[in-house]
């Protein structure tokens, strides 16, 4: 009996596994990869075109993005507001690509426990965030989160400088030497608290906060 | 939206799209016209005589990978994803969220601005924007003032009839529009530890709350110098300054000597932020007239 093509391949295991990968990998090559090639996904810009305010994490807001992430805030707030008028009557603009571009890695999530933080910069004082944070039932009775009464203590200074370096080499950051020398100064004396909060306050704020 | 950096990505993304439509159907192709005549057994055999024909695949069933294929040209027709293809009705998500957004206003638009003409006392009295009031009080402004509306330490209970800022409706909506910055400066350094609880004191007797009358004689003196600027001589507050009335037993932050001594010395700082701009007058219209409405009858 003649081998057809296809026993071929289906008896070969080399040739079998290329084949599968090469398939597989079409619809990244043509949903993902020219991604990286769009303006809209790499440029701090609007849905529109226009220049956002989008800078990279201040030495402080950095520290502070950390502790969101250490503390696994992600996992109840998401940072995506979805272009539906249900989202947006509640949130604010919905998210458009260019605001995240520093955002390395995004914290977009995809649960929302709790609501979603993509515009909560300037939502609420400064002073709720602490009594919130602290414990969420001070100023919510009926809140669900967790109190995170722990963070009332010195932020680490120590290994700001090498994140910045490290988001120089992975990320569209390009913090300056001077920068990086000013980090420790910048966060020395605050409290994690401190750091996070600037980190929420300065959350979704370059684009306007209109729905 | 397809904006690329350069006209290459356009012609790599419908370059791929189109092979691989193409390498589809030459596949499907070659198993409709290539079928073999008669039907092999193949070669290897299982649990001693269990053997398996080499079937071609049903031709129903590759009439669905046709339809498949029919489904993503038409699709790639009428919506982007061709490359930087708009499609033929040129559909766009931000477009459809615009159309959503539209309706809306157009629909409920009216039934929000029918009250801004509407003088604030007399849309407090109306049932109808008082629901809507509540409605947009518990999604916007509880998590601060508490979905009863009687606040919390360092957020006021807007139920009483004690407002630090005014509580004409007219004050009440510039209050929502534009927002408000509290800021009590720290009197700490300046007054001293013994000092500050002279003070403290003195600010107890004047809402008539339990003192020590030799602190609050001394107090006194020193809260002329340095408190009654804003607080004004006799302690009742300035409400232009956001200054809270201290004679009338209503507190922000608390009562107790050792809460006052803290406000005293660090002083304190809170915000109210501005929702002109998020909301929009008309919503703001009917949460005022909502607030107003909580503190009457106290």
């Amino acid at each position: 009996m003649a081998q057809s093509k296809h026993e071929k391949i289906e008896r070969s295991v080399f040739l079998m596994i290329v084949l599968t990968l090469l398939t597989v990998s079409v619809g990244g090559l043509v949903e993902i990869v020219p991604l990286f090639f769009q303006k809209s996904t790499t440029q701090a810009i609007d849905q529109k075109g226009n220049t956002l305010d989008v800078k990279p994490y201040d030495p402080v807001r950095l520290v502070g993005r950390d502790i969101y992430i250490r503390e696994g805030c992600y996992n109840c707030h998401s940072q995506m507001i979805r272009p539906f008028r249900a989202e947006t009557e509640r949130y604010g603009h919905y998210s458009v690509a260019g605001e995240f571009i520093y955002d390395h890695p995004f914290q977009w999530g995809s649960k929302r426990t709790g609501p979603d933080l993509a515009r909560v910069g300037g939502r609420y004082s400064n002073e709720w965030h602490r009594v919130h944070l602290l414990n969420p039932r001070d100023v919510v009775p009926e809140s669900n989160m967790p109190a995170y009464y722990w963070l009332d203590r010195p932020a680490s200074v120590a290994d700001v400088q090498a994140k910045m370096r490290a988001l120089n080499l992975v990320g569209l950051h390009k913090y300056s030497e001077e920068e990086i020398a000013g980090a420790p100064a910048a966060v020395e004396g605050l409290t994690e608290l401190d750091a996070v909060i600037a980190y929420l306050q300065g959350m979704g704020t370059a684009l306007q906060n209109v729905r | 939206m397809a904006d690329f950096v350069s006209g290459f990505w356009n012609v790599y993304v419908m370059g791929l799209v189109a092979l691989s439509l193409l390498f589809c159907v030459f596949i499907l192709i070659a198993n409709m016209t290539k079928r073999p005549e008669k039907v092999e057994v193949q070669d290897h055999l299982w649990d001693e005589t269990l053997q398996e024909y080499n079937n071609p695949l049903p031709r129903w069933w590759l009439y669905l990978f046709w339809i498949t294929i029919f489904f993503s040209v038409a699709y790639l027709a009428i919506f982007p994803g061709f490359g930087n293809k708009q499609g033929i009705f040129g559909w766009s998500s931000i477009g459809q969220y615009e159309g959503e957004v539209a309706r809306a206003d157009e629909r409920y638009g009216p039934i929000f601005n029918q009250y801004l003409e509407k003088d604030l006392l007399a849309v407090a009295a109306d049932p109808e924007a008082n629901a809507m009031g509540q409605r947009m009080f518990l999604t916007y402004c509880a998590q601060c003032h508490g979905s009863a509306a009687t606040g919390a330490k360092g957020f006021p209970n807007l139920t009483d009839a004690e407002w630090n800022w005014g509580g004409e409706p007219d004050t009440i909506k510039t209050t929502i529009l534009g927002g408000r910055m509290g800021v009590m400066p720290p009197f700490g350094p300046a007054l001293g530890g013994e000092g500050v609880k002279d003070v403290a004191n003195y600010v107890r007797s004047l809402s008539g709350l339990a003192h020590d009358s030799l602190r609050a004689q001394r107090g006194k003196d020193l809260f002329l110098q340095q408190c009654a600027v804003c607080h004004q001589a006799d302690g009742t507050g300035n409400q232009a300054l956001g200054s809270p009335n201290l004679t009338n037993n209503s507190w922000l932050y608390g009562s107790s000597e050792a809460t006052i001594i803290e406000t005293i010395t660090n002083g304190r700082q809170n915000q109210m932020p501005a929702f002109a701009d998020f909301l929009g007058e008309a919503k703001v219209h009917i949460l005022a007239a909502y607030v107003t409405s909580l503190s009457k009858g106290q």
